[in-house]
């Protein structure tokens, strides 16, 4: 038998370059091009306009002078950085516990817990904000009448108005972070480092002092820092809650100075702290989850065994229903009694309920359903824009198919230390001029949102290209096919899932995207977390929650398609490693 | 005319040289290993054979046409070749069948013929029931089984196989290069086949092509090589040995604990020290001194060990530091301190450098 072999191309050698000019190198042109568009250039713009005179366009230091020239200016960065180091404190208490119970005890319900944690990841931080308005408003919240009711008196113990309510709140919806990042490590502590120590007489206590958080510690470290860096960057929450407390934060002060008129060169100059900030703690998160050493963090983790915990694992259950009460429990219950009520403040009576909010949002309200529409065709485009140049240059980094691609990459997770306002700035410098004058159309929050989410595109289709062995790829060209067809037979068969995945991770925050969004929408390009955002600064609770709530519900099938593809934790998975 | 032709290969990453002018021509239907430590350029080697990565100097030919060059290479998908890979490399989303016909599919054949071809093929490698698994379904051995499938059918000018057995158990990693040699004796492919593993090379290959730090140590039939290893690296590293160093002294050359007549040794007119290879198997063991030809040297037995299949010697030859490793059958015992004479024919003793 003889096959009819292709011929071989080589009475003369035709040679082909090794990294020569060829369709790889144009692609790596094209995506240059790309990453220059969205990282690069609203990255210059936002340096250059802070140094830029608003009416001559000159040299100028003046925008730094207004923007550090008042005490409350400089005030409100620093209620920043309380505020981040108090909310972070806070989702610590919360997280670390519920970590070690749900990945290393015995602790009854850990599947529940974990899927509690799940629902106050995808909650999102306005939501919530809301919620604990409604709880614990000072005299109507629920809480506080509840208090009254028990107790008789006439005023309640809690402010949601105040930096403890406002930390509170932030603490509640950005504790998952700490979580993944802690129960992560804990799950790569082998059983065995324990029982070393056990063998050389170290009790539970002093093996989890001695051992298991000396290594897990950076790990916890780092969710502090994201933790932290989540506070200083959020916009809604201290939108919702400060300013009616009467205290800025940088973030609202941004918004100030982008408020009538638009101020633009002030509001860049006041963020370079903001994101000088940022970019060093990142540094040193990198620095200290990636540190060589911590084996238990890169090996593998071995054999794992719960800890047996006694009678203390119903305590330790008892301590996540509480958690999840604060974030979960009561604030959707609340947010369920305002949807269908008439009036939220007349409780729980049966003719108090009612329809009319979601029909009202739904089919009377101008602009609201077209907000979710809106959201989630931008959040669509973004995705998918994201996942096709994340996946190209991921490619490229992995099979190290041009020179200096590593660039590349680099460029694909910067924007993670850019926060989402310090980002709307940029995007706002570089293409709200002419000649684009993208202002208020739909390309620019999308090109926003893109950039926005390039880093999570870019980790999960690394992670995902590099487990798949080039010499799949090699055995398809030395048998005849070349570089297209291993691409299209066995590379995106292989990928499938993880595409899926990865365009889910960008999709479903970035239909509840507010803080780069506020910056950017025009008349025709709400979306419904600015329309939920504006519905709390008009005080329509009712409407506001039903949209909240119908905002959740549709995200329910993007998850359960979600855990189907890549397992039940694929929201839960690290994500910024 | 021979198939492959490597001449004065070189490749450089940075400052590191991997393969050092590595030159080697394979004919017809010629069966050859590159056998050498991890990190000798073996594998960099067979991907420049592959046309994966280009040489930084020398030159590639197969059938007299150039495939390599420093400026050019033709890409892997034009030089009919295969390739066995060292993780197997089958395609998990692809069924056996799947998998195997892929070759055959790039190179247009009828859907018919294709299925012809891959149902012998399978029968061959005894994997025709499993057609239609998928490969997480299969064992190493049956995905082992498969990549041979699938890199035969397409029935490549030359086969290259990258440390195939190095993911399987010791017993099926010995069945499978009886497979391997049984498959080459069938259909006569040209093959490069590089592995760590000696036995494994002395099992499949017609010749040996032994690699260490990027360079060729010496070509041969497994036999000559372990019979008449060139230098203290290939004696070294095929198999066991002992290593003597003599010095010359008028007609004899001086070992430890013993010496010999230069005429009786090869290679003794040299001078300086005088290193000797000795396998273990080439000395006798006995308890009475022997006569004949061979020399007999007075030793103390200074440990052993037992393999089941042979015993493990350590004898010092009376006034010497050093003991010398004897290999004997299962029933020679001999407890440890007592005296022993060791046999040795000087033939056997082989001069390297």
């Amino acid at each position: 038998m003889t096959v009819a072999t292709p011929s071989l191309a080589t009475t003369s050698v035709r040679p082909v370059r090794v990294g020569g000019f060829d369709a790889t190198w144009l692609l790596w042109i094209a995506i240059i091009a790309v990453l220059l568009f969205l990282v690069v250039s609203p990255f210059v713009y936002l340096v250059v306009t802070s140094f830029t005179a608003e009416r001559t366009g000159g040299f100028t230091f003046a925008n730094y002078g207004v923007a550090w020239g008042r005490a409350r200016y400089v005030e409100a960065l620093f209620n920043s950085l309380r505020l981040g180091v108090v909310s972070a404190g806070l989702a610590g208490l919360f997280a670390i516990p519920l970590a070690w119970g749900v990945s290393r005890t015995n602790m009854p319900g850990r599947g529940f817990v974990r899927m509690l944690v799940l629902a106050t990841f995808i909650t999102p931080p306005y939501t919530g904000a809301v919620a604990w308005i409604l709880l614990a408003g000072p005299n109507a919240g629920w809480l506080n009448r509840f208090y009254m009711f028990v107790t008789g008196s006439e005023a309640g113990p809690l402010n949601i108005y105040s930096f403890t309510g406002l930390a509170v709140v932030i603490a509640l919806y950005s504790f998952p972070y700490i979580f993944i990042f802690t129960s992560a490590a804990l799950e790569l502590v082998s059983s065995e480092m324990e029982d070393a120590a056990n063998i050389l007489g170290a009790g539970t206590w002093r093996t989890m002092r001695r051992v298991t958080l000396p290594l897990t510690l950076p790990a916890i470290l780092g969710g502090l820092i994201i933790c932290f860096l989540e506070a200083i960057a959020l916009f809604a929450s201290p939108a919702m809650i400060a300013i009616p407390a009467r205290f800025n934060v940088a973030t609202t002060q941004l918004f100030q100075f982008f408020g009538n008129p638009v101020r633009v060169e002030v509001a860049a100059a006041y963020a370079m702290p903001l994101l000088g900030v940022t970019v060093m703690l990142i540094l040193v998160q990198r620095l200290m989850t990636h540190r060589k050493g911590f084996v238990s963090l890169t090996g593998k983790g071995g054999e794992r065994r719960p800890i047996q915990l006694g009678r203390w694992r119903w305590a330790m259950f008892g301590y996540a229903m509480f958690v999840a009460t604060l974030s979960v429990f009561l604030p959707y219950l609340f947010l369920l009694q305002a949807a269908f009520a008439k009036a939220w403040g007349r409780g729980f009576a049966l003719d108090n309920i009612s329809f009319r909010n979601f029909h009202f949002v739904l089919f009377e309200h101008a602009t609201a359903a077209q907000s979710v529409i809106n959201a989630f065709l931008f959040a669509g485009a973004a995705a998918t824009a994201g996942v096709i140049i994340t996946l190209g240059v991921a490619y490229i980094v992995t099979r190290r198919l041009v020179p200096y691609s590593g660039i590349l990459g680099f460029l694909c997770i910067a924007p993670f230390v850019i926060p989402g306002v310090v980002l709307a700035i940029g995007f706002y410098a570089a293409y709200a001029p002419p000649p684009l004058a993208l202002y208020g159309t739909a390309l620019i929050l999308i090109l926003a949102f893109t950039t926005r989410f390039l880093p999570i595109g870019y980790v999960n289709n690394s992670a995902a290209l590099r487990s798949i062995n080039p010499e799949m790829e090699e055995a398809v060209r030395i048998l005849g096919g070349n570089r297209i067809t291993a691409l299209r037979r066995v590379v995106a068969p292989l990928l499938k899932r993880s595409l899926l995945g990865a365009w889910l991770l960008i999709f479903i925050p970035a239909t509840r995207e507010l803080s780069s969004a506020i910056f950017l929408y025009g008349p025709g390009t709400k979306v419904v977390s600015v329309m939920i955002f504006d519905m709390s600064e008009e005080g329509n609770f009712e409407y506001l929650a039903a949209l909240a709530l119908l905002l959740q519900v549709l995200t329910l099938p993007l998850l359960w398609i979600g855990q189907r593809a890549l397992g039940r934790d694929f929201m839960l998975r690290r994500i910024a490693t | 005319m021979s198939k492959l032709v490597l001449s004065n290969i070189t490749k450089s990453f940075g400052a590191f040289e991997a393969v050092k002018d590595f030159s080697l021509e394979l004919q017809k239907g010629e069966f050859v290993s590159l056998l050498g430590p991890s990190g000798c350029g073996k594998t960099t080697t067979l991907r420049m054979i592959a046309g994966f990565m280009p040489p930084t100097s020398g030159t590639i030919e197969l059938d007299g046409q150039t495939i390599s060059t420093p400026s050019g290479v033709v890409p892997p998908e034009k030089r009919r070749m295969s390739m066995i890979f060292q993780s197997y490399a089958i395609w998990p989303n692809m069924t056996v069948g799947e998998n195997v016909g892929f070759g055959l599919q790039v190179r247009k054949l009828a859907g018919a013929e294709i299925d012809r071809r891959v149902d012998r093929i399978l029968d061959v490698v005894q994997m025709r029931g499993l057609r239609g698994r998928y490969p997480a379904e299969l064992s190493g051995g049956q995905q082992q089984r498969v990549a041979l499938a699938r890199a035969i059918v397409v029935e490549p000018e030359v086969l290259l196989l990258d440390e195939p057995l190095s993911n399987l158990d010791a017993n099926l990693r010995e069945e499978m290069r009886f497979e391997i040699r049984r498959l080459h004796d069938e259909f006569k492919i040209t093959t490069v086949y590089v592995t760590h593993d000696q036995s494994e090379a002395m099992v499949t290959s017609d010749r040996i092509v032994v690699m260490n730090k990027g360079r060729i140590e010496q070509v041969d039939a497994p036999h000559v090589l372990y019979g008449r290893p060139k230098s203290r690296f290939v004696a070294g590293f095929i198999g066991r040995t002992n290593f003597l160093a003599g010095r010359r002294q008028g007609s004899d050359v001086l070992f430890e604990g013993f010496s010999a007549a230069t005429s009786l040794l090869e290679g003794a007119n040299g001078t300086g020290e005088l290193l000797y290879s000795l396998r273990p198997q080439a000395i006798g063991l006995a308890a009475q001194k022997p006569n004949g030809g061979a020399l007999a040297v007075e030793a103390e037995i200074a440990g052993r060990s037992y393999l089941g299949e042979y015993w493990d010697y350590q004898a010092r030859p009376l006034g010497a530091a050093k003991p010398l490793r004897v290999s004997t059958g299962p029933n020679t015992v001999f407890e440890i301190g007592s005296r022993v004479w060791l046999e040795i024919d000087p033939a056997a003793m082989v001069r390297v450098e």
